[in-house]
């Protein structure tokens, strides 16, 4: 039983490794299974739905996808650099309320109420991500915590304020019309009405892929959520990382507060809870990998795009609107069976 | 046992002199003096619990020693974070790699040191360049990769580890310390790794080998240390020291024979007799008592 080590020569290329075709290659794209879902199920209410192919409704689809897609695109961001916002949705309507109540009672000019409520928005996505970075517990406890904290604020300082659940109608207010139109505008294109939500969230998209795939901000974020020790080591940020992954929720929340409050003129104290989940669901079905490393943002739109199709989709087909949420739960639950699938591949031979 | 070597006109890159560092109450390490200077290969060995890691720490800079000196191209010094080392040229491959395994290649490659081009909003990573100098690296370590942009975690344990000592060569070091490069690793890719070693060294620099090989130690190290219980337990140059006496030291001659008085209780005699011959033959365990 004699053993040669070859010395000298480089080792030859492992000749078990195949190579990988275009096709393969795109199989291998985070974003991949969504899309194939996205196209399954545009196909399905395509066909059982006629009032669907109206191009209006496409509208609408996107519409309602833009609303839940735009804090998506920094949920996303967030679960790659492994970290979670269960306090996303709430935050929204927090925002909402203190630009209404604060421009409303200060009888301030809306911008400053819009200028508020963003330092509280981006406030409250520091001390989450502080809180995280800091104490080392687990962001699902944390802002487990804080969804709670901001539920009750909503509510009880909107009664103390208004003495009512709900905000004052503040359309008369001096720059709700300018606000409006940067944040609740439509415009037509032929005779579909598009909202501009729609092209706020294409824009938020862009920026987010072109930040994690080409800036080092992007390497940063993969790092912190694929291997947290690792990129200490190596001497990323860790901490400024995941702080300003979950700033960039508070920020997105923010914008998703400020359409509600300039599309409706007034906030219900009690409406986001739930919504969080939406977020996370329309990222993980994306591709974003729950343990974080992993994921696109792309992928989270597509995920949105799946959510609104079927939000919308259900209503367009006669359908019972109380299914909604079973064929939500099984698209998460296929989405992650999915990626755990991707995910052994990629990981493979370790 | 311990001898000081004097070499004349050359300053090691890095000398401990009988270092020490308490946690607490309970004294880590002890005594220790050790060497290296560029292009030289000094291991470290010792068991588990022998005071392997805190000595990296020390050298590393995630801790500070608390007796003894630490010298730095003789200055002495006292780090405290890894980054200062790092600036002094000191860099520390550690056994987990700090490597993110769904990353690809050339980003693991830079992290934490990305390559920027533009400026302002427009500031954004050099992929291009990144990419083929990392290839191209790599190549010079002797690793032909086919595409930098597999994900680290798809190369081979000892493809990975091979990554990291190029990673912290490229970015300057002068002296790399290995934190048991092949502990995990298989005959054949243990092989692969100790190539690189050598490598190292004849690239110039001063590699500082953990291990609890003897048989990986011996055919690259210069200079041995042996650890135990937080002890030095010698130092030699490889002159000084033949194979078998290291492996001897290392296995620790008397437990040896320790083990085959017990084996014989039970009657394993030749089970017995053969540990005995073999103590005997590593020139260490005295005459049984």
């Amino acid at each position: 039983m004699s053993q040669t080590v070859e010395v000298g020569t480089p080792p030859a290329r492992d000749e078990r490794v195949a190579t990988k075709s275009p096709f393969a290659r795109l199989m291998a794209r985070p974003e991949v299974g969504a899309l194939a879902g996205a196209i399954v199920i545009y196909l399905i209410f395509f066909a059982v739905a006629p009032p669907f192919r109206d191009v209006n409704s496409l509208a609408t689809v996107l519409y309602v996808s833009s609303t839940y897609g735009i804090p998506a695109v920094a949920v996303a961001l967030l679960m790659i650099g492994g970290e979670f916002d269960l306090s996303a949705g709430v935050a929204v309507t927090s925002s909402a309320l203190v630009a209404s109540m604060f421009s409303y009672q200060f009888s301030a000019n809306m911008w400053i109420g819009v200028l508020v409520a963003l330092v509280v928005a981006l406030a409250i996505g520091f001390i989450n991500g502080y809180l995280v970075v800091k104490t080392g517990i687990p962001s699902f406890l944390v802002t487990l915590g804080t969804f709670f904290m901001l539920r009750g604020l909503n509510l009880a300082i909107t009664k103390i304020v208004t003495g009512n659940v709900g905000t004052n109608d503040v359309s008369d207010i001096d720059g709700f019309a300018s606000a409006q139109k940067v944040f609740a505008s439509q415009f037509t294109v032929g005779n579909v009405a598009i909202r501009i939500t729609l092209l706020w969230w294409i824009l938020f998209i862009v920026i987010a892929t072109w930040i994690l795939l080409r800036t080092h901000i992007g390497n940063w974020i993969f790092a912190v959520g694929g291997s947290a020790p690792s990129s200490r080591a190596v001497g990323v940020p860790l901490n400024k990382v995941k702080i300003g992954l979950f700033m960039a929720v508070g920020f997105m929340a923010w914008f998703t507060g400020m359409h509600i409050l300039f599309a409706f003129n007034t906030v219900q104290s009690g409406i986001g809870i739930g919504n969080e989940f939406i977020y996370i669901v329309a990222a993980v079905v994306g591709g974003c990998l729950l343990t974080g490393g992993y994921g696109s943002v792309i992928g989270a739109a597509i995920g949105a795009f799946i959510f609104g199709m079927t939000n919308q989709g259900i209503v367009y087909a006669g359908w019972n609107p109380d299914w909604f949420f079973f064929f939500l739960g099984a698209l998460l639950l296929g989405a992650i069976l999915l990626n755990t699938y991707i995910r052994r591949r990629a990981e493979a031979s370790r | 046992m311990t001898s000081t070597v004097e070499r004349e006109t050359r300053t090691p890159l890095v000398r401990l002199t009988d270092a020490g560092k308490n946690y607490g109450n309970i004294i880590a390490l002890q005594g220790v003096t050790l060497e290296v200077s560029g292009a030289e290969v000094t291991c470290v060995l010792g068991d588990n619990g022998a005071g392997k890691s805190t000595l990296i720490k020390i050298i590393s800079g995630l801790h500070q020693h608390d007796d003894g000196s630490y010298e730095v191209e003789g200055e002495p010094v006292s780090f405290s974070s890894p980054r200062q080392a790092l600036d002094r040229g000191i860099a520390t491959v550690y056994q987990d790699l700090a490597v993110v395994p769904l990353m690809p290649v050339w980003r693991n490659f830079f992290l934490g040191n990305e390559v920027r081009k533009g400026i302002g909003p427009v500031s954004r990573m050099d992929i291009d360049f990144m990419r083929k100098t990392t290839k191209q690296e790599l190549l010079d370590m002797g690793i032909d990769l086919r595409d930098v942009d597999q994900p680290i975690g798809t190369l081979s344990g000892g493809e990975r580890q091979c990554v990291a000592i190029s990673r912290a060569v490229y970015f300057g070091a002068k002296v790399l310390i290995l934190d048991e490069p092949t502990a995990a690793l298989g005959v054949k890719q243990s092989g692969v790794v100790l190539r690189y070693i050598v490598q190292a060294r004849e690239r110039g620099l001063g590699v500082i080998f953990i291990t609890h090989n003897p048989h990986h130690a011996y055919p690259v190290g210069d200079r041995f240390l042996i650890l135990k219980r937080g002890r030095s337990l010698g130092y030699w140059e490889k002159s000084e020291i033949s194979h078998a006496q290291l492996t001897g030291l290392m296995a620790g001659g008397t437990e040896l024979e320790q083990l085959a008085h017990e084996l014989q209780s039970v009657g394993q005699a030749d089970a017995a007799q053969e540990l005995e011959e073999e103590a005997q033959e590593l020139g260490l365990a005295g005459p049984s008592q």
